[in-house]
């Protein structure tokens, strides 16, 4: 555990956090790589020690490193692996069918986002009918329709 | 037994409701036989109710919890289990006369009917609240699907929505009081709660909100919107779910709580106000309508307003006389309702302006009508007027606060009651009493309708029978209305019905009450000036179609805010919540020790190529520079892991680095060399901040991660076990593939998924390639 390397690792995370905000499919996949390495530098140093590797019979008197870290580390670099090679074949997909790797945005939410007034709510249209024939039967103008029609 | 009686409505509403369409129309027939065979259960088992013997069943429902379906069948369940099995089997009956052959979905309406049923009788004989209460909510859902039942008219959802809504919400609120009651009380059991009656400010909260749910239940003042609008329902729903049955599933409510906790706080005043409103708008509202059933709705609407008085006021002479007018009130409500079925049927309108010309054949059902309407206006000899009689009996010599002014209001709502009857009767009767608005022309008034079949009025003729044969021999139901009174409330004394009560006040009040009737009818002409001056007191409609646009509003604009679309603007919200919320608790941790700057000599060499390769990868605008800088990022990591004493970890990073640069350039020859510039919503300022806000969150949790360290780490047992029990030295390789095995297998899961999920995309785009050539697949 050093200052120099608890920097580093604030700086991937900032950087990494840059990057996922984009909106470059390539640039988001360079971010989130960028995060996992931090985040394994983050578990490597929050485990405290440093040592010689931890093989039995070669630690001698010296201090061994925290296996525990090194284990989680390494499950994370290779799912972080894992999670690049989809978003990479995603982007490759984007590409077919886009000829880019840009991520849009959602055109159905930006629709509703923009919608100002309610209006095309079902429920409330079905409700105005049911007043609206409410109003008629009570008036006395009359020659409404029954609310239930009758065999 | 007791079960089988709620199980058996339920299990062939069931069955009808899955397998019944081939039935059509004599679904009804099938299934008025389970009502049926519960009415006589329940009467071959009343011998045993009426010698105050209940019967009680329960049944494991969630042991775990302690959770049973606890039932119960006293003397007040007695009677209502009579009525909703006898009024079912007869409407069940109805039905099959009311609706046509060729009627698409008749088996799903009876099947409903009798799932509705069950839940109703086991509303009635719950002895636990919590029980109670899935009963409740059953007939909150049954009663919706009812009203919807003609599912593709636009009214009929409205109206099946607004009575879901609003039951609904009322029954969470009693859901919450339940809870708070049956938590002060240490029992759900409504024998224990009367027992022992909690006390306190939780119970006196509690019983609000219960009766929150049981007014919107009844169609109280100011939730009764609902009931006339579920008028759309089919008259046979409407006579058994909408008068006779469920809506007094309030009623029945107030009953059994009102001896135990009508001295306790707010409920009798709030009861009494409810209830003495709820009659006089209900029976006002009933003056101006020109639609039977809608004529019937508000009368509904006022007289649960009345029972509500009754039950609710909670001394003895009260919650008899509240008895008697409940089992007047079933008979005579759904008999009317029946009876305006028939006239609809026939004459295919229920507008009072142009019905009133019948031809012969129409006696019965007209008698049946004049009989039942007697008994709602409280005319002697009819059972309606002995509930009426022992109503007033009771506020007369009743020693409650405001007594006066509650008999005031129920003479007052029964004159209005008179009136409305009236209305009903004439309007229904009589040819050109109401003219209003009808165009002058001989049109107006409809042919005289062909007479119905003597099945098809038959089921009203026998309420009405009832209604006259209670009334000249109160004995027949004096056994009955006691044991229910006495069950309610053991304080009382005992009651016995009888017609003649001798020249008493409540006898005065009768007939004042029928003299200021005949007045209001006379004067009808005056009284309909007035309502048109007066403005329609409406206000709950209206309420209700602003909080359902209000709702709709909220959830678009709400939708709007946060699920604006773009991807960015998630994962910022997603990680400013993440570095927000826990850097909140790291404000409050101790100051930690700076570290030393550097713990070795490499230190320095791998922070130059995180920091170079992570600028720079964040720098460069061209595609294929950038994946390599990240690569020199990697290549520091294992640096960095050399140094560590994780060899392992150095080399597993420089091994993924070197494939996963393969794999970027396989993908990336395809995309422009160039990142283009987008404009975003997001804006580089708020990037910024984002970043640098986890930026700092990262450094301050490490600082305070590595500080507050306070066991030794588990890691030493590794080291020690890991070549004895695990058989390998390097102790990195025995915590992966031993001590955390199962951590590994979902590892390797995951790579599977994700290398599925990869083959299934390039696999996708080849057949993209063959689909887009022309002939390439033959």
């Amino acid at each position: 555990m050093s200052l120099v390397l608890a920097l580093c690792t604030a700086l991937l995370f900032s950087l990494g956090t840059w990057l996922l905000l984009q909106r470059r499919l390539t640039r988001i996949i360079i971010g989130l790589g960028l995060i996992g390495h931090g985040a394994n530098l983050l578990l490597l140093l929050s485990g405290g020690r440093r040592g010689v590797a931890p093989f039995i019979g070669q630690i001698g008197e010296r201090t061994p490193a925290d296996p525990m870290p090194q284990a989680l580390a390494l499950t994370a670099i290779v799912i972080a692996f894992g999670v690049t090679a989809f978003l990479l074949a995603l982007a490759y997909r984007s590409w077919q069918l886009t000829g880019d790797d840009l991520v849009e945005d959602d055109l159905e939410d930006r629709r509703i986002a923009a919608t100002r007034s309610t209006a095309s709510d079902e429920e409330v249209a079905d409700q105005r009918e049911l007043s609206a024939a409410e109003a008629a039967l009570e008036s006395s103008t009359g020659g409404a329709a029954p609310l239930e029609e009758a065999e | 037994m007791l079960i089988a009686l709620v199980m058996a409505p339920l299990a062939l509403g069931l069955a009808l409701l899955a397998g019944g369409r081939a039935l059509g129309r004599r679904s009804f027939a099938v299934a008025a036989v389970a009502p049926f065979a519960v009415l006589v259960a329940a009467a071959a088992s009343a011998g045993r109710v009426l010698d105050e013997r209940p019967l009680t069943a329960s049944l494991g429902w969630v042991p775990a919890l302690d959770l049973s379906i606890d039932l119960r069948l006293d003397g007040f369940s007695l009677l209502f289990v009579l009525l909703v099995a006898g009024i079912g089997t007869l409407v069940q009956l109805y039905a099959g006369r009311y609706f046509g052959a060729e009627r698409e979905g008749l088996h799903r309406l009876a099947g409903l009917l009798l799932v509705f049923t069950a839940a109703m009788l086991g509303l009635v004989s719950a002895a636990s609240l919590l029980t109670l209460f899935v009963a409740w909510e059953l007939t909150s859902i049954t009663s919706y699907l009812l009203i919807g039942w003609t599912d593709g008219d636009p009214k009929a959802r409205a109206s099946a929505l607004q009575a879901l809504l609003t039951t609904g919400l009322g029954g969470l609120a009693m859901l919450g009081g339940f809870v708070l009651i049956g938590q002060a009380a240490g029992t759900y059991d409504l024998a224990a709660l009367a027992a022992h009656p909690p006390t306190g400010t939780v119970v006196e909260v509690g019983l609000l909100l219960v009766l929150v749910g049981a007014f919107t239940k009844s169609a109280q003042f100011p939730f009764s919107a609902w009931l006339p609008g579920a008028m759309v329902a089919p008259t046979p729903v409407s006579a058994f779910l909408h008068s006779a049955t469920m809506v007094k599933a309030g009623v029945y409510l107030i009953a059994r709580l009102a001896p135990i906790f009508a001295e306790q706080g707010a409920w009798r005043p709030v009861v009494l106000a409810v209830g003495s409103l709820t009659m006089l708008t209900g029976g006002w509202r009933a003056l101006r309508q020109y639609d039977l059933k809608r004529i019937l709705a508000y009368g509904t609407v006022s007289q649960l307003g009345f029972l509500v008085v009754l039950f609710g006021a909670g001394f003895p002479e009260a919650t008899a006389a509240g008895v008697v007018v409940l089992l007047a009130h079933a008979l005579f409500k759904a008999g009317l309702f029946l009876v305006v079925g028939v006239v609809d049927h026939q004459a295919h309108t229920r507008d009072i302006r142009r019905l009133g010309r019948y031809g012969p054949g129409w006696a019965g059902p007209m008698a049946a009508a004049v009989i039942c309407g007697a008994s709602m206006a409280g005319l002697p000899p009819l059972i309606g007027f002995l509930g009426k009689e022992s109503a007033y009996d009771a506020f007369l010599h009743g020693d409650i606060a405001g007594g006066g002014v509650v008999l005031a209001v129920l003479v007052g709502g029964s004159v209005l009651t008179f009136a409305y009857t009236a209305r009903l009767l004439a309007g229904a009767f009589r040819p050109g009493v109401w003219t209003e608005g009808i165009a002058e022309d001989a049109e107006a008034a409809i042919d005289p309708p062909p007479a119905p079949r003597w099945s098809f009025w038959a089921p009203a003729g026998l309420l009405a029978t009832l209604t006259v044969l209670l009334g000249l021999v109160p004995g027949l139901a004096s056994k009955l209305v006691d044991v229910a009174a006495h069950d309610l409330d053991p304080s009382g004394e005992h009651v016995h019905l009888a017609l003649w009560h001798g020249l008493n006040p409540a006898l005065a009040l009768s007939a004042l009450t029928v003299g200021l009737g005949v007045l209001l009818v006379v004067g009808g002409a005056v009284l309909a000036r007035l309502q048109q001056r007066l403005p329609d007191t409406a206000w709950g409609e209206q309420a209700f179609l602003g909080a359902m646009r209000g709702l709709n509003r909220l959830a678009d604009r709400s939708t709007g805010l946060f699920q604006s679309g773009s991807l960015p603007v998630y994962i910022g919200v997603i990680l400013l919540t993440a570095v927000v919320v826990p850097g909140w608790a790291l404000l409050q941790a101790p100051m930690p020790d700076l570290p030393p700057l550097v713990s070795g000599p490499g230190d320095w060499a791998a922070a130059a190529l995180l920091v170079g390769g992570g600028i720079a990868a964040v720098v460069v605008k061209h595609r294929m520079a950038a994946v390599l800088c990240l690569g020199a990022v990697g290549y520091g990591m294992a640096l960095v892991f050399a140094l560590q004493g994780a060899p392992d970890l150095a080399l597993t990073q420089v091994c993924v680095d070197t494939i996963g640069a393969v794999v970027f350039v396989l993908v990336l020859r395809h995309l422009p060399t160039w990142f283009a510039d987008v404009p975003s919503r997001v804006s580089q300022a708020s990037r910024l901040a984002v970043s640098a806000a986890v930026g700092v969150f990262v450094f301050a949790f490490i600082l305070v991660a590595v500080g507050v360290r306070v066991d030794p780490t588990i890691s030493t047992e590794f080291i020690a076990r890991a070549y004895e029990e695990g058989g390998g030295r390097n102790v990195v390789n025995v915590v992966l593939v031993d001590i955390r095995g199962f951590d590994t297998m979902g590892e390797i899961t995951v790579l599977a998924v994700a290398a599925m999920g990869v083959y299934a995309l390039a696999r996708l785009s080849r057949r993209d390639r063959r689909a887009s050539t022309p002939g390439a697949s033959r």
